[in-house]
């Protein structure tokens, strides 16, 4: 099966800190990859470049067998727009705080073209049932929402016209346990269920343990580890995932 | 008789000549907002300054005026636009739609269906039609270069969701030649379906903001809706109390401190060209 999205020799340096240096990556359809490390190792930088949000200094990002990069905003809008979703971590940044809960759900079927009132409502109706949010909730703003609901509604949002790749950043930072648990849950299930690759971005081992395939442990730039999860949490080779892995507090 | 010391038309012909060729520019791209150099003009912004520079820049000495703002020929504004373009350019001016080859207007078009070779001048608020949506100009700007207009279907579903129905009743958005979201200035949406295939040439000047727009003859414009909910023009369920018209745009008066309310033409042109009611019929 061929690769969905390809990345070779990414380099990118803010002055002389190397935020990517040398990563390359691949992620094929319906598989989820985390990129993990401690804060300031390059992860979110290179979920940027991957998703065209961020130009690297050296390299090529292909999606499809096209350079993300080189192929113009339009192109580039209109694939955030349909093949691609980014899921931020916090909620605020990728909804619309004063737009109804289904409007914000609407917003990419409208943007995709959809000019029917009744469906698009009755499709966020549906998306709000997914993600566990209570149906009659769907002319309420998104402030009203708790923080584990705004994030489900993100998801919502960003699911709703089946994007083929999805891009997250920390979705579980600043929820309690409990709420983090349950978001898990869903991502899991709505993953399966869609057949989604995603590229999920977080500091929680325990998350992407539970979430991903395929694990790539970054540091100062570099990717140090990669593999399947299960391999790279219970044999880690690399002295800096050793130390990461003992360093995950058992309950 | 021109007032000495002025040239024709007010304007020098140098800036004549640049308004003149962001009129083509905005000709060439129905509905695209075309950036020119607002000059300050002797009224404070809001009164009209862009609709008078885009007058004043297309104006000839054969050139028949008519001024309206509201639809009104006798109101302060257009009273002391019409005089201004007869002193510095001394054309005739009319209150008759028919007999005019250039209409200003404000924030209303003309009831009677206008020609070819007539030219409609609107003066423009606020040309941005995204900008309660989106403040940032570089961001509405990339929409309007990528069509991305989803964000105003977002406005629109809001409306539905809320109220039952699009609760904007004026300043409509329309796509024009389905190409450009287009503000149609503040016009009330009962006039919108007229601006579709006008046979009349549209120029939309705003001088505070510097942008000149405009649609050509037999162009589509399109006023937003969903399909299933489809854009309806709004008007008073009433009669205008001199002329009895059902068909007219009208204003509403409060005539006593009863609160008695009174409907007239807003057009007043539209109003006088037909048989008042007579006095015993009322």
């Amino acid at each position: 099966m061929s690769a969905l999205l390809t990345a070779e020799g990414l380099h990118l340096h803010f002055g002389k800190v190397a935020a990517l240096d040398d990563v390359a990556l691949e992620i094929h359809p319906g598989e989820v990859v985390a990129i993990v490390g401690e804060s300031g190792s390059g992860k979110t930088t290179l979920l940027r470049v991957l998703a065209g949000m961020m130009a690297p200094q050296a390299g090529q990002v292909l999606y499809a067998g096209e350079d993300v990069h080189a192929m113009g905003e339009a192109a580039r809008r209109r694939l955030m727009r349909s093949d691609w979703g980014f899921v931020h971590q916090n909620p605020r940044d990728g909804l619309r705080l004063r737009v109804s809960a289904g409007g914000n759900v609407g917003e990419r079927l409208m943007a995709a073209g959809a000019r029917h009132y009744g469906d698009i409502r009755a499709e966020a109706t549906e998306w709000l049932k997914r993600v566990e949010i209570d149906p009659a909730r769907i002319d309420d703003m998104p402030l009203q929402f708790s923080g584990g609901m705004q994030q489900r509604l993100q998801i919502a949002r960003t699911l709703v016209t089946r994007p083929k790749l999805v891009f997250m950043d920390e979705p579980t930072g600043g929820l309690d346990v409990s709420v983090q648990a349950r978001l898990l849950d869903l991502i899991r299930a709505l993953v399966a269920e869609l057949g989604l690759a995603v590229l999920i971005v977080t500091h929680d081992i325990a998350a992407a343990r539970l979430l991903a395939h395929r694990m790539l442990v970054m540091r100062r730039g570099q990717v140090v580890e990669q593999g399947l999860t299960d391999r790279v949490l219970d044999d880690p080779q690399h002295p800096y995932t050793q130390l990461l892995v003992s360093s995950v507090l058992a309950a | 008789m021109i007032e000495a010391g002025y040239n024709f038309g007010y304007l020098d012909e140098n800036t004549k000549r640049m308004i003149r060729r962001a009129l083509l520019q905005a000709v060439a791209l129905p509905g695209y907002q075309v950036p020119f150099g607002s000059r300050e003009m002797p009224l404070p912004y809001g009164w009209g300054t862009g609709g008078i520079q885009v007058t004043a820049s297309i104006i000839g000495a054969d050139d028949v005026l008519k001024v309206i703002d509201q639809g009104a020929d006798d109101t302060t504004n257009a009273v002391s636009i019409r005089r201004f373009f007869n002193r510095v350019t001394g054309v005739a001016t009319t209150e008759h739609t028919g007999e005019a080859t250039i209409i200003q207007t404000r924030h209303r078009v003309p009831e009677a269906t206008l020609r070819e070779g007539q030219v409609l001048v609107y003066q423009v608020p606020m040309p941005e039609p995204l900008f309660r949506l989106e403040p940032r100009v570089a961001e509405t700007k990339r929409m309007h270069a990528l069509a991305d207009y989803g964000l105003m279907h977002v406005k629109l579903y809001e409306d539905i969701a809320r109220h039952g129905a699009a609760t904007t009743s004026y300043n409509y958005p329309v796509l024009v030649n389905r190409r450009y979201l287009m503000s149609p200035s503040p016009i009330p949406a009962f006039d919108n379906p007229k601006l579709d295939m006008m046979p009349a040439l549209q120029l939309f000047g705003a001088g505070r903001e510097k942008r000149i727009y405009a649609v050509p003859p037999y162009t589509e414009v399109k006023s937003l809706d969903f399909d299933d909910h489809p854009f309806q023009p709004a008007r008073a369920n009433a009669a205008c109390v001199i002329c009895g018209s059902r068909e007219s745009y009208l204003d509403e008066l409060i005539v006593d401190d009863g609160g008695t309310r009174h409907f007239v033409c807003s057009d007043t042109d539209y109003c006088a060209s037909r048989p008042p009611l007579q006095e015993a019929a009322e």
